[in-house]
């Protein structure tokens, strides 16, 4: 797996937008169940950050993906992004999604950069002719995930987590500056991962906003600078260091977090008074080495990581 | 020999079943590449039935039988989509109960009030014996069709293959899938002129279902699958010529035969290339 580095400026075009920002106060959501699945949450984004949402299953974080969408209906609170209401933030590209599970018809005659071209239907006129830049967008974006080589395939020839691939291949094509991830990790393997990784840092760079929910523990600290952490409302959010603590993560996943903690004689022999925890719900566990429940996860290098 | 192929271009009355076949079939074979690739062949059948009480009642009223038809037309999608959000049944059985109901309603009509036209017109169409009024009125709604069609054939595409991503792009898709319904009553309104009630389910199902054996892509599979269309009437209403009258049943039959043609030879979806692809895998390196 080939994920060229492409440069930021290619994305660069968000830059001359204000800049992006996500603002979600006191959101409500309750599907026609009668289930309430979000109350009254509340965070703010700024541009250039990567946020992790995290929580149990059924805690709302797709819910909330929903709700920034425009999906689902609030029963209360507003959302703004970039400054605007929903429906015209979604009306103007400001925001592409690529959901937690595709609802499509996978034996659809369609290849893989037709599916990756419907990304700039947005800006185009109403008769949707691609015009040159457009073409070159969908290969740049095809070429950013890797999957430039399978460009001619019918869309349901792939394996999962290419035709995951293919998706945030369609969320860049179109060039939103707001980019919603449901759980872009699920069923990629670590390379994958590793890759679509610098690939969101590099957007970053160019000051794309990015919400990514995951389950993936540990490497949370490794890529987000914010976490907004949920169960049916926001219990915290802020800076990763901040709120990404043993205690939060305790909080929020209630029993459900594996733990297994090392220390004194078991861990080592020295006078070292520091123990090891390790926290995972299911996938990349996260380790803690230290003494105090409130201190912050420690990133651990990526081999990729750019050394800032 | 020459000359007696030719007969059929001589008589007004020929000409103007084969002109008006092929702009039928193109524009059911435009809808077909749709209503196959989501699995709502059915709905085209139940359509066709369905706008029988309506062409019964505009005859018994005297209204173009467009506007009847057409009427009866929604009001099945309506009552479709109605029952289906008010009840537990699935699809089919929905489809199969409201297309059933009208049908009976409209037999019942056309026995109680006998017309002029004959119910049998309706059900097995007579595109030999068009009148000229009812030439404009299939050309208007096929012209109008088309052109619709091909001004949003791309939204539709994204409507059908994803609805959620189409949303997030601002498509109304709502206001595109009630076009599409609408645009599927006035056509099969249109075909049942050329093909009758009971074939109508096959001009807009065949073609499309030809095409996507043929190619892995929707712009070609909508191209083809007009080709088809279009062809297959225009040949079949020349043919019927020759065989004397059931122009619906040579147009079918004509669509069947490439359907089957594509289903063996098709170069990657076909029968044929299944074997080789099979042969060769097994074959030692
Ligand atoms: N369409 C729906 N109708 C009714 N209830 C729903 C619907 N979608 C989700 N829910 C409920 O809302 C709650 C939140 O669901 P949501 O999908 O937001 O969870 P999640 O945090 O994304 O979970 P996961 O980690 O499993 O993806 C759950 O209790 C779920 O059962
Ligand atoms: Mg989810």
């Amino acid at each position: 797996m080939n994920m060229i580095a492409g440069s930021a400026s290619a994305s660069a075009g968000v830059l001359g937008q204000p800049g992006a920002s996500i603002s979600v106060r006191g959101l409500t959501v309750t599907y026609n169940t009668g289930l309430t699945a979000v109350h009254d949450a509340s965070f703010e984004l700024d541009p250039g950050t990567i946020c992790a949402l995290v929580g149990v299953n059924g805690s709302g974080k797709s819910t909330i993906f929903k709700a920034i969408m425009g999906f689902v209906t609030p029963a209360a609170g507003d959302i703004r992004l970039s400054g605007r209401p929903v429906a015209e933030a979604v009306r103007r590209n400001v925001v592409a999604y690529v959901p937690q599970s595709e609802d499509i018809d996978w034996n659809f005659p369609v290849l893989v950069e037709d599916v990756v071209m419907m990304g700039r239907y947005g800006h185009m006129n109403f008769l949707r002719i691609p015009s040159r830049a457009d073409r070159y967008k969908v290969d740049a974006a095809l070429e950013r995930v890797g999957m430039g080589e399978y460009r001619t395939r019918q869309i349901g020839e792939l394996s999962g987590g290419q035709k995951k691939r293919v998706f945030l291949a369609r969320a860049l094509a179109q060039e939103g500056s707001i980019i919603l991830l449901d759980e872009p990790f699920t069923g990629v393997d670590v390379k994958t991962e590793t890759a679509i990784i610098s690939l969101l840092r590099e957007l970053r760079t160019a000051g794309h906003l990015m919400l990514i929910s995951t389950h993936n523990l540990g490497s949370v600290p490794d890529f987000c600078d914010q976490v907004v952490l949920l169960n049916r409302t926001v219990l915290a959010a802020g800076p990763t260091a901040e709120v990404f603590t043993q205690a939060n993560l305790e909080r929020a996943f209630g029993g459900v977090l594996r733990q297994f903690n090392l220390g004194g004689a078991a861990l080592h022999d020295d006078e070292d008074p520091r123990g090891l925890t390790v926290l995972t719900d299911d996938e990349r566990p996260l380790v803690i080495y230290g003494d105090r429940k409130g201190q912050s996860a420690l990133p651990a290098k990526r081999p990729d990581e750019p050394k800032s | 020999m020459i000359a007696e192929l030719l007969v059929p271009f001589g008589y007004d009355y020929m000409l103007k079943a084969m002109w008006v076949s092929a702009l039928v079939g193109g524009v059911c074979a435009f809808l077909s590449a749709y209503l196959v690739m989501k699995g709502w062949s059915l709905m085209g059948d139940a359509l066709a039935h369905s706008v029988v009480p309506g062409v019964a009642g505009a005859y018994i009223l005297g209204v173009p039988f467009a506007v009847g038809a057409f009427f009866s037309g929604i009001l099945a999608s309506l009552g479709m989509a109605f029952v289906r959000q008010h009840s537990r049944l699935r699809e089919d059985a929905v489809i199969g109960i409201v297309f059933t109901s009208l049908f009976a309603l409209g037999l019942l009509m056309a026995s109680i009030w006998p017309t002029s036209v004959s119910v049998q017109s309706i059900v097995l169409g007579n595109i030999l014996a068009i009148s000229d009024e009812d030439v404009v009125q299939v050309a208007i709604i096929s012209a109008i069709s088309l052109c619709l069609l091909l001004l949003k054939w791309k939204d539709l595409m994204i409507t059908f293959f994803d609805e959620a991503y189409a949303r997030s792009i601002g498509l109304n898709t709502t206001m595109l899938k009630a076009l599409f319904f609408t645009l599927l009553s006035a056509c099969t309104v249109a075909a049942l002129q050329t093909v009758g009630a009971c074939l109508v389910i096959a001009m807009v199902v065949t073609p499309g279902a030809t095409a996507y054996l043929l190619t892995d892509r929707f712009g070609r599979l909508i191209v083809i699958s007009i080709l088809l269309g279009a062809g297959t009437s225009f040949v079949g209403a020349y043919l019927s010529y020759f065989i004397d009258g059931a122009t619906g049943g040579v147009i079918v039959s004509l669509q069947t035969l490439l359907f089957l043609a594509a289903f063996v030879f098709a170069p990657k979806h076909g029968i044929l290339a299944g074997r080789r692809r099979a042969a060769m895998a097994g074959a030692p390196a």
